[in-house]
């Protein structure tokens, strides 16, 4: 039965200073704008094992970064936990985090991964390019409507 | 050759090349990180005020460290040669905060599973998953510090991505009552958990002395901030060095002058800078920074408990310093129980709810500000056009006061555990990255987004042949 009033984590990371590794946290600071009911946005450089406190508090959580490659706009989808043969705080995965909440905290949030697809890494500049732009306002509107929707298994369905 | 990209479980992107003979003796070794110097020509023509902010953009493991050496720098530009009381104390809250978290994080999760199964167990069993099936409650317990310190940090400077706390000549806010009583709620249990810790780290020292007293142990010098009295002080001092005996190499140098005492040289095969002590020469010069070294440097802190546990590990070795890589666990949780007893005690100084935030006085042209980094001594060096835009930016991280001392540990290690080996295995790679993990390096900041960072291994034979290679995501 889907919860009609769900609590919704929302973290988008990534290093704003490398060009487009910033869309993770540029489309968070797009959502927080917006408001939404019922969610909680967070923004920090990388995911940290830390964070699996967070999902543990909520039922729902979607991981959002940017992607060196895939589908573009955007890609969607839903991810179950995995344990991490090995552990770095500097690349903690979404499935890690996951694992994390599950085992310490018992957690039962549903959790998805949205990878923006990005073109421009590894120089030090402060902005995002031209087609990671495009994506990003994509990936805004997508997010706002799933989250006023709740339709998260059809949306997971359609990409 | 073999070699191992990028390391797991350390901060960033690293490899290690070792170089192998016909007798899979080792030949060489070597770790080679992968820095971006652009950052020193990104920051040029940028507005000095903005640069507290934009050098958190270089490390997303710790910027606060970044935040504050810059901050500290720009002080000078702005002529604010003292900050007000709760600016300054603001500051060091931020600092503590910061390197607690990223001592925990290091200790319970990264290297933990090395302590608790061994550097040779099954990697199946020795990972973080491990350690939660064997010792939950350590695993809790570092996930729940590890907040409490990124909790400080956002409450002294603001959000995670745009940390804008600390500013030229002072601080933007101070800390209300409300923000503090949360974490005065939860400091008792903190410092248990430290105390804890400390012990654990402790006993693992004692407990394997014959692994401790050799493993990626050798001679060297070791520099840090200290206090005018000789204390352990992580957010401002001035600079000591001593050489392997404990003798002083220089003591109380204004850091304004670190350039008459540190110099930096390039070799051909590394992106990184090898700093060394100018009067010891670029052969012999080399020292270690970091958790060691300061308890090596610092003549005692003034926190109790902290220097209850440091009277202890001086006692070790008789009061001479301790080069011993794997003691740097225990040097870290020392730090983390002087941090949150300093955290403590500044919790409690209404000094933090104070108003007067920043000083400002004759405008400089150049400013360098250090701090102690939880991986050792961080400096930032500045100079400042009339048109306010930076002209000059020089750093030294902390990884990178560490990089010959990485590169001997790894050299060592290979030659205990790997040399004249037929075969070489999962746990004879896993010594070398214990004994770089020991030094908690942060390599570089490259970007994470999904699908980078695999982790590969590859193994050449003499006439440089790849002979087989590895690979696993992380």
């Amino acid at each position: 039965m889907i919860n009609p009033f769900p609590k919704i984590l929302f973290i988008g990371y990534g290093n704003p200073g490398r060009l487009d590794d910033g869309l993770g946290t540029a489309l968070a600071a797009r959502i927080e704008e917006a408001s939404l009911k019922g969610l909680t946005v967070e923004a920090d450089y990388q995911l940290a094992v830390e964070n699996a406190f967070d999902v543990s508090k909520h039922d729902i959580v979607i991981f959002a970064d940017a992607a060196v490659k895939g589908r573009e706009p955007f890609f969607f989808k839903e991810i179950r936990s995995k344990s991490p043969m090995s552990l770095s705080s500097h690349s903690v995965s979404p499935e890690a985090v996951l694992f994390f909440a599950e085992r310490m905290f018992h957690s039962k949030a549903r959790a998805y991964v949205l990878g923006i697809r990005g073109y421009e890494f590894n120089e030090y500049e402060e902005r995002l390019s031209e087609g990671a732009k495009k994506n990003l306002d994509a990936a805004v509107q997508f997010i706002v409507d799933l989250i006023k929707s709740n339709n998260f298994i059809e949306s997971v369905g359609s990409l | 050759m073999l070699e191992i990209e990028p390391l797991t479980r350390v901060e960033g992107h690293g490899k290690v090349r070792i170089h192998l003979d016909d007798h899979n003796g080792v030949k060489e070794a070597r770790l080679h990180i992968v820095e971006f110097r652009g950052f020193e020509r990104f920051i040029k023509g940028r507005p000095f005020w903005e640069v507290p902010v934009i050098v958190q953009r270089l490390c997303g493991i710790c910027p606060v460290s970044h935040q504050l050496a810059s901050a500290k720098a720009m002080d000078l530009i702005v002529g604010a040669k003292k900050l007000t009381p709760t600016a300054e104390k603001m500051r060091r809250l931020m600092n503590y905060g910061q390197i607690m978290q990223s001592h925990v994080l290091h200790f319970f999760h990264l290297c933990s599973p090395d302590l608790l199964f061994g550097f040779d167990a099954d990697p199946e069993v020795r990972n973080i998953f491990g350690v939660i099936k064997k010792m939950p409650e350590l695993a809790v317990q570092g996930v729940m510090m590890r907040k409490y310190g990124q909790e400080i940090i956002k409450a002294t400077s603001g959000k995670k991505i745009h940390g804008t706390g600390a500013v030229p000549g002072g601080i933007n806010k101070n800390l209300t009552i409300g923000e503090r009583d949360p974490f005065l709620k939860d400091i008792a249990r903190m410092k248990k958990w430290a105390l804890d810790a400390l012990t654990l780290a402790k006993n693992y020292t004692l407990d394997h002395m014959d692994t401790v007293e050799s493993f990626a142990a050798f001679n060297s010098s070791h520099l840090s901030l200290v206090r005018e009295d000789g204390a352990l002080d992580l957010y401002h001092g001035n600079l000591r060095a001593i050489d392997a005996g404990g003798n002083i190499i220089f003591d109380q140098v204004d850091y304004q002058n670190y350039n008459d005492y540190i110099m930096e040289e390039v070799r051909s095969w590394s992106y990184n800078k090898f700093p060394f002590i100018k009067s010891r020469g670029h052969i012999d010069g080399w020292y270690r920074v970091g958790p060691l070294s300061r308890m090596n440097t610092a003549g005692f802190t003034d926190t109790p408990e902290a220097q209850k546990a440091l009277e202890e590990f001086k006692g070790l070795t008789n009061g001479k310093p301790n080069h011993m890589s794997l003691a740097y666990h225990w040097a870290r949780m020392i730090e983390t129980v002087h941090c949150v007893e300093k955290i403590e005690e500044l919790l409690n100084d209404p000094d933090l709810q104070g108003n007067d935030l920043i000083v400002k006085g004759d405008r400089a042209e150049e400013g360098i500000g250090l701090v102690e980094a939880p991986r050792g001594t961080l400096f930032h060096h500045y100079r400042v056009n009339e048109d306010d835009q930076v002209t000059y930016c020089n750093l030294i991280v902390s990884s990178t006061n560490n990089n010959e001392a990485m590169n001997r540990a790894v050299t060592k290690v290979a030659h205990d555990h790997i040399s004249g080996k037929p075969e070489i295995t999962e746990g004879m790679l896993n010594h070398v990255e214990v004994a770089v993990r020991s030094y908690d390096p942060c390599l570089s900041c490259a970007t994470h987004a999904l699908g980078q960072m695999p982790l590969v291994i590859e193994m050449y034979d003499p006439e440089g042949k790849l002979i087989d290679r590895k690979s696993k995501g992380v």
